[in-house]
């Protein structure tokens, strides 16, 4: 359980997103807008994604971050938001998904 | 995101402010809510809500889809005194996610020994606070029952307007603590928020049964936050203490 009151800055996802900015890096935010059955991250979760790729953070239990990323390196090209939904994993498929049995929604927006 | 809203919700939690962040899920636009700011009609309900509970969600207002992220800072609770009661304060208030920090200058109380596992500190409360000051997010419950001690943290806790202050004592001790309390300048209104007897009134006798009653009587002193201002708000009625037991 993480018991500190204070922010954890070199963990924090909004955190990390301004310091990239500042440093004038494009930077795009996911965040889980809803969630249905047994999510592993709750409503309100961040993941934050730069140009080059790199994240930080968790919208999911590592299932679908790939896909986001993906996804919101395009989001920061186009400047245009995205909703994105993954379900249950379909394992005759290559598609992502969750394993859990839940269902989320992912908003993918460019910061500025 | 616009970067100057990022900037500011980041400011606000580390400050450790409650704020939510509306986004309207249909254009993009957002902004920060800070706790207090008047938001009319089903948003503004659904953001009171949303500064309450602490949860975040879609909701529909307006014709418009918005999305409300609550930030909410981490609640805590400070215990003025290394006493029995708090040695059973302690644990359970942690499992219920209010971590705890005990205050007591008297070194044969404030021992790791008694307190394994919390943040202990044989100071002074004036010393303590003056570092990591207490603020609308913190609880605070003085059990010492020694004026010198407690009676200095009660103000700081009614000053910062922590969301909760309880204080040891039967209502003959509290009488005479609220006259100190005056002397040391604390309106008779702040004052009135003090919950003394200290608990929710479950007939407690031994020290771990007082600790529950402490520990039941902040989870619901936040979990009501903002809800005296807006029922007298309707009513404009004088506010009584819920839990004057």
């Amino acid at each position: 359980m993480d018991e500190s009151i204070y922010l954890d800055e070199a963990r924090d996802p909004l955190i990390i997103a301004e310091g990239w900015m500042k440093d004038g890096k494009d930077v795009a935010i996911a965040t889980v807008v809803e969630t249905w059955g047994s999510a592993p991250r709750p409503v309100g979760s961040h993941l934050v994604i730069d140009a080059e790729g790199n994240f930080h953070g968790s919208v999911s239990g590592g299932c679908v971050e790939g896909a986001v990323v993906t996804e919101a390196i395009d989001v920061i090209g186009s400047g245009k938001a995205r909703m994105l939904e993954f379900g249950v994993a379909d394992e005759t498929a290559w598609q992502v998904g969750l394993s859990c049995g839940g269902r989320i929604k992912v908003y993918v927006e460019r910061l500025g | 995101m616009d970067p100057f809203v990022l900037k500011t919700l980041n400011e606000e939690r580390r400050a450790r402010r409650a704020a939510v962040l509306v986004t309207d899920l249909g254009d993009g636009r957002d902004r920060i809510v800070r706790e207090g700011d008047h938001v009319a009609g089903e948003l503004g309900a659904a953001i009171a809500s949303a500064f309450r509970t602490g949860n975040s969600r879609s909701v529909e207002a307006e014709g418009r889809t918005f999305f409300l992220n609550a930030h909410l800072p981490r609640p805590r609770l400070v215990v003025i005194g290394a006493v029995h009661i708090s040695q059973a304060l302690a644990p359970m208030a942690r499992i219920a996610g209010y971590p705890v920090e005990i205050i007591d200058p008297r070194t044969a109380f404030a021992t790791p020994e008694r307190f394994p596992d919390v943040a202990l500190h044989a100071e002074w409360p004036e010393d303590v606070l003056k570092r990591a000051p207490l603020d609308s997010y913190t609880a605070l419950a003085a059990v010492t029952h020694d004026p010198k001690i407690d009676d200095f943290a009660l103000k700081a806790a009614l000053d910062a307007r922590c969301f909760y202050v309880g204080a040891l004592g039967s209502r003959k001790t509290h009488a005479k603590r609220v006259e100190r309390l005056l002397a040391l300048g604390s309106g008779a209104d702040q004052i009135a928020r003090i919950h003394a007897p200290i608990g929710l009134d479950i007939g407690a006798a031994s020290p771990a049964e007082i600790a529950v009653a402490v520990l039941a009587q902040t989870i619901h002193a936040f979990r009501s936050r903002g809800l005296e201002a807006s029922a007298s708000a309707q009513t404009s009625e004088p506010i009584l203490e819920k839990h004057d037991a």
